[in-house]
């Protein structure tokens, strides 16, 4: 438990931050409540639902081009240091590469499905939005986030496999093919995070009027 | 514990190099070069052999009466070169860490000096014969100490080795470093059978640290022959499986099964990624194959062919 706990773990810092920061939040319109939840409802409906999309467009590219990037460097460092003994083994790697570059495209992709998504409607008379237009804000967002995260722990999942897949392919040529299966399933687990992202959007549309 | 997210943040600094030794360590010598070279009838058909390995380049350029001591060197040259081109890409931490590595030379550099300096040889002829991983800058000048308080407040205070002798303090918790402090205590204890060394003050040159502390070395300390002193290395599971493959009284051998076992550990290191003991390990390795050779060179110059197989420790 000593060991769990330890200072350089990133829980142990990150932990106080954050229920910090969230207790603040929750707490901050009236002192006597520990949750404030007509604050909340004050605080959410009053965020133009424009916000929310654009947030998950910018997190759904910001985050897979994070994890790609991550993945390249992983994957590209081990590649560059094993090709200088064995140089065969680099234009075979450069395949774990296109992997972690396939990560940053899913989130081009959605980025853009998501972008397009967004249509204008005027606000209420009271400046609020319409329902219909504050759940298309959310859908936006929610997807954006899930398809960033999604690719996020991809990028990274596909640039460690394929580190290891450089450096045992140089060690063995008969392991490459047995480590990118593994790989491959590694760089499918960015496609669910996709699919799931263009299902969350299906039901948006701005200017409905039932709501 | 970092939770696996060395994974994600080892390579920002060290990935190249981590696959560079890897890259070095697939051009050790493997049985089958082993076997070629037990089959050499002169140090020029080592030379021929060993062409192919990593050690060619090395070897190439030597003129044709070789002796078992420009093989070596050469070889070593060899290590040596790695290491240091590691040691220049390195970063802060694991420059450190390859640094730490190459103490143990560097100690025995200092000893060898200061020993010889006492015994008034020639300063050139014992620069010659130090360890080249552990030279540093200002080694020549470990001459001038007359004695052990001088050394060091003149000179060991401006190397890097200071606060080691000043403390006695060593900071590595490597499985690895276990079993080489209780080899050394094991070795001590050996060499100094028959030695008017008292107990205290054996027990004075153990380190404070590995699998024996303290119990096995109160016990090695007592060790008046070799039966005793298995008895006290076979409470430890480790050292009890080398000790049964060890007939009783066969000393001799119990050098080549502890290195089987360094060997066999630093083998292990090979199997996880993200972590510096690679590099540890590659040094480790290196010098059993350096020791390798020199056993081959020796056996073939002097004619003792039969006897090769008994002193190699094969590392893959």
């Amino acid at each position: 438990m000593v060991q769990l706990m330890s200072l350089n773990s990133p829980i142990t810092l990150l932990l106080p931050i954050t229920l910090t920061c969230i207790c603040f939040i929750i707490s901050v319109g009236d002192p006597a409540r520990f949750i404030d939840w007509d604050w909340l409802w004050l605080l959410f409906h009053s965020i133009s639902p424009y916000f929310w999309a654009a947030m998950g467009v910018a997190f759904a590219i910001g985050l897979s081009v994070l994890g790609a990037a991550w993945g390249i460097f992983i994957t590209g460092s081990s590649l560059v240091g094993a090709a200088v003994r064995v140089p065969r083994i680099t234009s075979k790697n450069l395949i774990s590469v296109i992997f972690c570059e396939a990560v940053a495209i899913y989130g081009v992709v959605v980025a853009i499905i998501l972008q397009t998504k967004i249509e204008f409607v005027p606000p209420l008379s009271d400046g609020s939005y319409s329902s219909a237009a504050m759940f298309s804000g959310y859908s936006i967002f929610g997807s954006g986030l899930t398809c960033g995260f999604a690719n996020l722990v991809c990028g990274m999942c596909v640039g460690i496999v394929g580190s290891s897949a450089a450096l045992s392919d140089a060690q063995n040529a008969a392991l490459f093919v047995k480590i990118l299966v593994v790989e491959i399933f590694g760089s499918a687990l960015g496609l669910f995070g996709v699919i799931i992202a263009i299902v969350m959007t299906g039901g948006v549309d701005w200017g409905a009027t039932n709501g | 514990m970092t939770w696996g997210m060395e994974m994600l943040t080892f390579n920002i600094k060290d990935g190249y190099l981590e696959a560079l030794v890897r890259g070095h360590k697939a051009g050790l010598l493997s049985v089958a070069d082993y076997n070629n070279l037990s089959q050499c009838e002169t140090l020029d058909d080592i030379k021929l052999n060993l062409t192919a390995s990593d050690y060619g380049p090395y070897l190439a350029n030597e003129p044709s009466p070789l002796h078992t001591t420009t093989i070596v060197e050469k070889c070593t040259q060899k290590l040596v070169d790695d290491w240091n081109k590691m040691r220049c890409q390195a970063d802060e931490t694991l420059g450190r860490f390859m640094d730490y590595c190459t103490y143990g030379h560097m100690i025995d550099n200092v000893v060898l000096i200061v020993t010889g300096t006492l015994h008034e040889r020639d300063v050139q002829e014992l620069l010659d014969k130090c360890h080249p991983l552990g030279v540093f800058d200002s080694i020549a000048t470990l001459a001038v100490a007359q004695n052990m308080r001088e050394l060091y407040r003149l000179v060991l205070v401006d190397t890097p080795l200071a606060p080691y002798f000043s403390e006695n303090l060593t900071h590595e918790d490597l499985d690895e470093m276990n079993i080489e402090t209780d080899r050394r205590a094991l070795n001590i204890t050996l060499n100094s059978i028959g030695t008017e060394l008292s107990r205290d003050d054996r027990k004075k040159l153990y380190s404070n640290f590995g699998l024996l502390y303290p119990h096995g070395h109160n016990e090695l300390s007592m060790a008046e022959d070799f039966d005793q002193i298995r008895a006290a290395m076979e409470k430890i599971p480790v050292y009890a499986s080398i000790f049964n493959k060890l007939g009783f009284g066969e000393s001799q051998m119990l050098d080549k099964l502890l290195y089987d076992e360094e060997v066999r550990r630093c083998v292990l290191t090979y199997e996880q990624q993200f972590h510096y003991g690679v590099f540890y390990a590659y040094m480790k390795l290196r010098e059993q194959e350096i020791r390798n050779i020199m056993w081959i060179s020796e056996c073939v110059a002097q004619d003792q062919k039969a006897r090769i197989s008994d002193g190699i420790v094969f590392t893959f």
